[in-house]
């Protein structure tokens, strides 16, 4: 079986004459935390927009566990957990019926969903809101319930763009540390989009993508060196510089 | 980790109906959808069509067999106008789930696209149906009777002529931008169909007066759901209007599929969708 949970190699992708991804490659091994760090329009979301097959990759190759996206899409996507940077819960319906839907769309049964539905929300602390609609959470527990629908199928990859953008610091941390309990206990790979340098462990390994090139990957206490991860970052993306030129 | 789901036809299965049942509750909890859905049709038949059964006899044209009262003759019209709405409003909510992020969640599965859409569709399908034999009922009670067997007979028309409706509103949520455009779909789209038809005057009526009109109105797709409808409710075939509906209903959805496909698509095109 396959060490990684997800490869892409040698990606690229346009939009008309805008060059939105260029030569990309990274690998998250199975039960690593892999932080994807870039600016805005760095082109992390059409990363995860051809990882999630929402577009197809036109050169290159993305393979989840083994499965290449383009030839295998089926069991790719079903090896799949998505929390996406803007909202995609149903607010009229309860959590539990989100995630039956969710499990639905994977073919689960409506036994075995029932119970995953249980245990899932058990895990990301919102069990007592099984039966509340989605439209009365909080932003916090509205990306936790997200995080709860994307784990339904049991996904060996959980992919999670800006998955704390609009919540506050005491949520945003919440948000991080629940997805690091999952990699530990679950042994599944995460690839979390971000531009929050706060939000990144030294420990964890980190992708800089910067105007659609990948230009660093290693452990963030690699990239920050003596510096500090800010700094490395700036440096790497040559965004200091800008700052200064624009001063 | 092992993923929990199925991708056998059994799986598939229970995609197909997760995905119906999301779109009737969808339609219950918009309680004045089914409403207006069904106030429309009542107002063409209550106003309209009362005002001019004094001044319309229809003469006898296939599949009557004796005159009808105007009335009788506009309720296959209305009934196709019902699916038609129901198509257009399947466009629409593809639109809003795609501002919303609500279609990620349905594209992401890994079932292939062509079948998410067909479920899609046929959950629309099933809603709009619904809605049809609501208002069959109010024009029964109004004195519409039709054949009682042509009420069951008609299902299989309705159901196609649904799901060309539908496909076509999938194609049209493909190419429409933001909800904003949806009034323009109103105005070049559902007005021109409904009007350049036989919904609401026979052919020849219309040939007498415009035979340029006359022959939009045959080739327009929606005539032949009409058609299909009217003869299906007299226990009678139109099979001229079947090939047309079924042959538009497979174009439809194919060009809406291509338009889905993420390797070919027009959504594609839009960027980040």
């Amino acid at each position: 079986m396959t060490e990684n949970a997800l490869t892409v190699g040698g990606v690229s992708h346009s939009f008309g004459a805008l060059r939105a991804l260029d030569d990309v490659s990274l690998t998250v091994p199975r039960g690593r935390f892999v932080a994807l760090l870039g600016v805005n329009g760095a082109g992390k979301t059409t990363l995860f927009s051809l990882i999630t097959r929402l577009y197809n990759s036109r050169s290159g190759h993305i393979a989840v566990l083994g499965h290449d996206l383009r030839t295998d899409p089926g069991p790719a996507l079903a090896a799949l957990g998505v929390v996406f940077q803007s909202r995609a819960l149903d607010a009229d319906l309860t959590v539990a019926q989100n995630l039956g839907y969710h499990a639905a769309l994977h073919g689960m049964a409506r036994g075995a969903a029932r119970s995953r539905a249980r245990e899932v929300l058990a895990a990301v602390g919102l069990s007592e809101k099984h039966d509340a609609r989605v439209a009365t959470l909080s932003g916090g527990q509205t990306r936790r319930a997200e995080i709860a629908r994307a784990l339904m199928h049991r996904p060996a990859l959980l992919l999670l763009d800006e998955a704390t953008a609009g919540l506050d610091v005491r949520a945003r941390a919440e948000v991080g540390r629940l997805v690091r309990d999952l990699v530990a206990r679950e042994g599944m790979g995460v690839l979390w989009a971000t531009h929050i340098f706060e939000e990144i462990e030294p420990e964890d390994r980190v992708v800089v993508l910067h105007r659609g090139r990948v230009r660093a990957e290693a452990s963030a206490a690699e990239i920050a060196g003596d510096k500090g991860l800010a700094p490395a970052f700036l440096d790497l993306t040559g965004a200091a510089g800008e700052a200064e030129a624009r001063a | 980790m092992t993923p929990a789901g199925d991708l056998s036809w059994r799986g598939r299965l229970r995609a197909l109906r997760g995905i119906v049942w999301r779109e009737t509750m969808r339609f219950t909890r918009q309680r004045e959808r089914f409403l207006s859905a069904l106030v429309r049709p009542l107002v063409w038949l209550f106003i309209f069509a009362a005002g001019f059964r004094a001044v319309l006899g229809m003469s006898i044209i296939p599949p009557y067999e004796t005159y009808v009262l105007y009335d009788t003759y506009v309720m296959p019209g209305l009934c196709a106008m019902i699916l038609l709405f129901a198509g257009m409003q399947s466009s629409l909510s593809m639109v809003y789930d795609r501002e919303t992020g609500a279609m990620r969640t349905l594209l992401v599965s890994p079932f292939p696209r062509w079948f998410l859409l067909t479920s899609k569709l046929a959950g629309g399908v099933a809603v709009s149906v619904l809605q049809v034999y609501a208002f069959v009922l109010v024009a029964w009670l109004w004195g519409i009777e039709p054949p009682p067997l042509g009420h069951l007979a008609v299902l299989p028309a309705l159901i196609l002529s649904g799901l060309m409706f539908g496909a076509f509103g999938l194609l049209l949520s493909s190419v429409i931008r933001q909800l904003e455009n949806f009034a323009g779909v109103m105005n070049f789209v559902i007005f021109p169909m409904f009007f350049a038809s036989s919904a609401l005057y026979p052919l020849w009526r219309i040939r007498e007066s415009s035979v340029l009109l006359w022959r939009i109105a045959q080739f327009n797709p929606f005539t032949h759901a009409v058609e299909l409808i009217r003869f299906a409710f007299y226990l009678r075939i139109n099979w001229l209007s079947l090939g047309v509906v079924v042959a538009c209903g497979i174009v439809f959805l194919a060009l809406a599929v291509i338009a889905y496909d993420p390797s070919k698509g027009l959504i594609l095109r839009k960027g980040r969708d």
